[in-house]
């Protein structure tokens, strides 16, 4: 924890010792560069402002001046642990701007490698949520280590492990390699297997339970108003899913469950991405099934001097972390009038303050860590 | 119900489990065991790809593919390649690059260049352990460094070499084609235009 003496004061407010204490942007436990103004009554939360801004990389503005391709690879660098996804919504935002058509086979690799991402993620996330805790070590090493076979098999089909820059409007850069679903469906095979390990590991866990359960309570109404979504509006009992709101993509062929939390406190937000990655492993074993032979690349569609009609669009997919869009307008030019993205992790965030208020300091953390954020995309 | 604690005596044997395993499976099947890394190397999957690089057939000089169009200088999202073209002694411009600098402390891997280049010429190399200590000197990749020959490329991505390849040939072949058809017309054109000159070639009178 940082103390910064100019920014601290010890106010006498209402005959007791009130403490400014400026948490980050360098703590291990903000994910990133985020930092946290918090002002604490004895070990009790009073007041917290979040301060963020500190990776602002001008991704929007960056965009304006590239050409409309020239953006894909920039996503990857939004939320750099799900960087298909960004690619995704974007491509599905430029395809909805000019009436792009996806071949089918496309759009089954897409969800493929979609719910990958998802599941990565959220072993990531399982990982991530332990180190919170204070429990370095095992629970984040075995999830690291899951996470790397997924990003193997990523690397093996874009050449990258992260910065994929793998989508392309109306389908996806290449066809999977030879032998990649193979190895890609052997993989998920073993999936569950990890995750009863993992809920061994955790979910009984009596210290566990007790960091997590009642913390950070909020409730269904409050995450609607604050405009949260993804897992943790659906903890919080709402079912919202995007991939049943919109059935974009082949997304209506695949039978799948979404699921809700009942109490909304940490303890559901950490419960619910187990729960989404046994459904993700679902929709991938549909899929594995199900896809079609065929081209992956709308061969009308000119990837260089991409000139898109005038108009507008926002395209939106259920990114890992939630509702992920892109909101863009085009004057018909080789570039985007303008381009602004929606992060899920930036609208979940605004309501950390009400989550926050009457816990311990100690459990700020952990409350920040249910929602899990991306600071990549949050400061953008 | 419970006994209180069992919850981590459960949790402590997973660790149990993966700790011990660890020194049993030998295999690796199941475990990734740490590369120790300068000793050890990785073996890169066939698609992998760090900075661009620049493919010439046969001699460096004569047989550079690249013909300084600079569209990939102009598709670039992070504007690192700078390309300036050649002139002959005449100062008339000719299609090859004088100049090719990709600064790869900007440059992000992203492969737009090599998806955008429409005469096959520049590509996404493997090579990684760049490091240096002076960004400008080392980091700012020219011509020279950024020529490989294509038996090069062949070896990182022989799949994709191989389609490359297979692409050149085929516009090698067409383009043959099409200068022979050309040629035989004009031979044909020729020799019409010669049987008709002799055709319309006055009699000579007696």
């Amino acid at each position: 924890m940082s103390f910064h003496p100019h920014n601290s004061s010890l106010n006498e407010v209402n005959g007791a010792g009130a403490l400014d204490v400026s948490l980050g942007p360098q703590h291990p436990s903000t994910h990133g560069v985020f930092r946290m103004n918090v002002r604490m009554e004895g070990e009790t939360i009073t007041k917290l402002q979040p301060v963020f801004g500190y990776l602002h990389r001008n991704h929007e503005k960056i965009a304006e001046a590239n050409s409309w391709l020239g953006s894909m690879p920039y996503t990857d660098r939004l939320d750099y642990i799900c960087p298909i996804t960004n690619n995704w919504a974007y491509a599905r935002a430029v395809e909805q701007l000019a009436g792009i058509e996806v071949p089918e086979r496309a759009e089954y690799i897409r969800v493929i490698v979609g719910e990958l991402t998802r599941l990565q993620n959220h072993t990531a996330f399982l990982g991530f949520i332990l180190g919170d805790m204070g429990a370095w070590g095992s629970a984040l090493m075995y999830a690291f280590r899951e996470r790397e076979k997924i990003l193997d098999l990523f690397e093996w089909l874009t050449g990258a492990r992260m910065m994929v820059n793998y989508m392309r409007f109306g389908g996806v850069r290449c066809d999977l390699p030879v032998g990649w679903l193979e190895k890609a469906r052997a993989y998920v095979e073993t999936y569950p297997a990890f995750l009863d390990e993992m809920e061994q590991l955790l979910t009984g866990n009596e210290i566990l339970l007790a960091r997590l359960q009642g913390v950070g309570v909020l409730s269904g109404e409050r995450a609607i108003n604050g405009g949260l979504s993804g897992p943790v509006l659906r903890a919080s009992g709402v079912d919202y899913d995007i991939r049943k709101v919109d059935a974009y993509g082949v997304y209506p062929r695949l039978s799948f469950r979404i699921p809700r939390g009942t109490v909304g406190d940490c303890y559901d937000r950490f419960m619910i991405r187990l729960l989404e990655a046994r459904e993700s492993i679902q929709i991938l074993q549909q899929a594995f099934a199900q896809i079609p032979a065929g081209p992956t690349l709308n061969p009308a569609v000119k990837q260089r001097g991409f000139k898109p009609p005038v108009g507008e669009a926002y395209g939106r997919i259920e990114g890992p972390k939630g509702e992920l869009g892109f909101h863009l307008i085009s004057q018909g030019g080789d570039k985007p009038y303008r381009y602004h993205v929606r992060p899920p992790s930036l609208i979940n965030l605004t309501l950390l303050e009400e989550m926050c208020l009457g816990t311990k300091i100690a459990d700020v953390m952990v409350i920040l860590g249910s929602i899990d954020i991306v600071l990549g995309e949050v400061d953008r | 119900m419970n006994l209180p604690g069992s919850g981590i005596l459960k949790g402590m044997a997973v660790t149990a489990v993966n700790f011990i395993g660890s020194f049993l499976d030998r295999a690796h099947a199941k475990r990734l065991i740490t590369e120790q890394y300068p000793e050890e190397r990785p073996t890169l999957v066939e698609t992998s790809r760090s900075f661009p690089f620049l493919v010439f057939d046969g001699d460096p000089e004569k047989g550079i593919r690249c013909t300084a169009c600079k569209i990939c200088e102009k598709e670039c999202p992070p504007q690192c390649i700078f390309i300036v073209k050649d002139k002959d002694a005449n100062g008339k411009p000719i299609l090859r690059p004088q100049i090719f600098d990709i600064d790869i402390s900007v440059c992000m891997g992203c492969q737009i260049c090599v998806e955008v280049c429409p005469f096959e010429s520049i590509r996404m190399d493997n090579i990684y352990e760049v490091s240096a200590y002076d960004r400008f000197e080392t980091l700012v990749l020219h011509k020279e460094q950024l020529l490989k020959s294509n038996v090069y490329y062949r070896q990182i991505h022989p799949t994709e070499a191989a389609q490359t390849d297979a692409r050149i040939e085929a516009a090698r072949v067409k383009k043959a084609a099409a200068a022979k058809a050309a040629a035989e017309k004009a031979a044909a054109a020729k020799a019409a235009a010669a049987a008709k000159a002799a055709e319309t070639q006055p009699e000579p009178t007696a």
